[in-house]
């Protein structure tokens, strides 16, 4: 289908870093059933290093692909360097992704940023809270209303 | 394994008659059927002749038989016909149902612009509707009563003689929607008192871009194409007369071994139907007799139905589903939701259409194939895993 990219579909049938940490550091799940996407990123964080990270995604090829890159985009990086993460970057990494399809890379951005909001919060650690995503007013499933 | 086309009610591969009959056409016969000269005039024929033929598989009159660009253009011109026609007498409302196809519901949101009043029939959990409903509905002012003969994404036939009936007996215009149903069931527009009917020839092994409206006598039309006297001037534009060819040649193909055809492909699709009730939390949609003998419609859930699709298809299987991220749309199918199914669920169907090439090996090989991505995906699902997990309640039990 030449609806992907070849790096997209490497990624959606190959994904890297399916599955879940137990005990993880930081849990971030974002998105929502009725969308038709979820997903949920676990970090294991060491010395403020990403030493493990894993996905599960409900949701379509560019979901699942999106999750995957931005897994590898992130593993063994600082904590700051994952913060940094944006969709943008996951796109290019993906050779693009259609139009309508770009949310699937936000959801991605925002789950990492949830997991390790999730991970500060756990540890008591002070951050910076407009750094990110506030869920309550997420414009993810408006915009899919619309 | 080869591919695997299981999705024929999308389109069908040609007919290997068919596409005999329309080469000549394109080729020693390419006359204009308009021409008075011996080139165009045996053109002329063979468009006299396929109207005739299509006209005696449908049971009616040659004259009754319009010719169009297929199924999307017979709806429009129907619809727009019917309420150009209650317009004048200053009836403007029209009964319709929640999960017509597109290309009937487009129309009525056009009309209802301009006054036109629209009621949409609310479909059971089986996606039926029934004719009582129909009766209900009906006011004094409707002008036109609109029902698919069989719904393309979960293959139910509804029950057009008795709506017929009852539109005949008020004396509101009926037309059908028949673009899944023309080819694959009997359909007879006298026995059935249906006043207008769409169908599409690349749904039964024709061409693409060819279809016709069956338009009973006395039935004004109204014209979408101005410029010439073509279809005795209610459709401009030269005849794509290959085409035409085609279609009469599949209709009477299809029609000719329905009885064969509809018992291999009921086996088929009963085992395909058996054969995924297997897995786990997984439901059909639309009711099982009342059904297309080509269609097979499920939801899974936990899944969503792109990624299924992607993944059949590296296994060689072409389907289709009714998710949001597979339409280009946002929403998942208006049909699926018609019947009840929430987004949830929704987002995670599977649509299968058979023909009649297709094998119970091949069947077979679905089967599992499904199966495996079902499980594969639900695996990486968090949403399956908070249902396992007894953290969420299952929606299909």
């Amino acid at each position: 289908m030449a609806l992907y990219s070849e790096k997209v579909m490497d990624h959606f049938r190959n994904p890297r870093n399916v599955g879940v940490i137990e005990n993880a550091d930081g849990i971030g799940e974002v998105g929502n059933a009725k969308c038709g996407d979820i997903m949920k990123i676990y970090l294991k964080i060491e010395d403020g290093i990403i030493a493990d990270v894993k996905f599960e995604t409900f949701g379509c090829g560019s979901a699942i692909a999106s999750s995957s890159m931005a897994t590898e985009l992130i593993k063994g990086e600082p904590v700051s360097e994952a913060l940094a993460l944006t969709n943008k970057a996951v796109v290019e990494a993906l050779d693009g992704l259609p139009a309508h399809k770009l949310h699937c890379s936000v959801l991605a951005e925002e789950a990492i940023k949830k997991a390790i909001q999730d991970y500060y919060e756990k540890n008591g650690i002070e951050y910076d809270k407009t750094q990110f995503p506030n869920c309550e007013n997420c414009s993810h499933c408006s915009a899919h209303a619309e | 394994m080869a591919q695997i086309y299981l999705d024929n009610a999308a389109t069908t591969k040609m007919s290997k008659t068919a596409i005999k009959a329309m080469l000549p056409y394109m080729d020693e016969i390419y006359g204009n059927p308009s021409s008075l000269h011996s080139v165009g005039q045996k053109a002329a024929e063979a468009l006299t002749e396929s109207r005739r033929r299509i006209a005696k598989r449908l049971g009616c009159d040659e004259k009754e038989i319009l010719f169009t660009s297929g199924g999307s253009e017979s709806d429009n011109q129907a619809i727009l016909s019917a309420a150009t026609i209650g317009e004048r007498k200053g009836k403007k409302h029209i009964v319709s149902t929640a999960f017509e196809h597109h290309a009937v519901l487009h129309t009525l949101q056009k009309l209802k612009k301009h006054g036109f009043e629209i009621t949409l029939l609310p479909v059971s959990e089986d996606g039926l509707i029934t004719e009582q409903q129909v009766e209900n509905a009906i006011r004094p002012d409707t002008c036109l009563v609109s029902v698919m003969y069989a719904n393309n994404e979960i293959g139910t036939i509804q029950p057009i003689e008795k709506i017929g009936e009852i539109c005949r007996k008020k004396g509101v215009i009926f037309h059908t929607d028949a673009v899944q149903a023309v080819g694959h069931v009997r359909v007879d527009v006298q026995r059935e008192h249906i006043d207008m009917l769409s169908l599409s020839a690349h749904k039964f092994h024709g061409s693409k871009g060819i279809g016709a409206l069956y338009v009973r006598k006395g039935i004004p039309l109204t014209s979408l194409i101005e410029g010439g006297a073509q279809e005795r001037g209610k459709r401009a534009g030269t005849e794509n007369i290959p085409a035409i060819v085609g279609m009469a040649v599949a209709l009477d193909e299809a029609c000719e071994n329905m009885e064969k055809n509809t018992k291999k492909l009921t086996k088929l699709r009963n085992m395909l139907i058996d054969g995924l009730s297997t897995i786990p939390h997984s439901v059909l949609n639309g009711d099982c007799e009342k059904r297309l003998p080509t269609n097979v419609s499920f939801c899974f859930e936990g899944i969503e139905g792109e990624s299924l699709l992607l993944l059949l298809d590296d296994k060689g299987i072409c389907a289709s589903s009714g998710s949001a991220c597979t339409s280009g749309s946002l929403d998942p199918s208006h049909v699926l939701l018609a019947i009840g199914r929430v987004h949830d669920i929704a987002h995670g169907s599977l649509r299968l259409t058979l023909s009649e090439e297709n094998t119970e090996e091949e069947i077979k090989y679905t089967v599992s194939a499904v199966k495996e991505v079902v499980a594969y995906l639900r695996g990486m699902s968090p949403i399956w895993r908070d249902l396992v997990n007894g953290k969420k309640e299952f929606i299909i039990k």
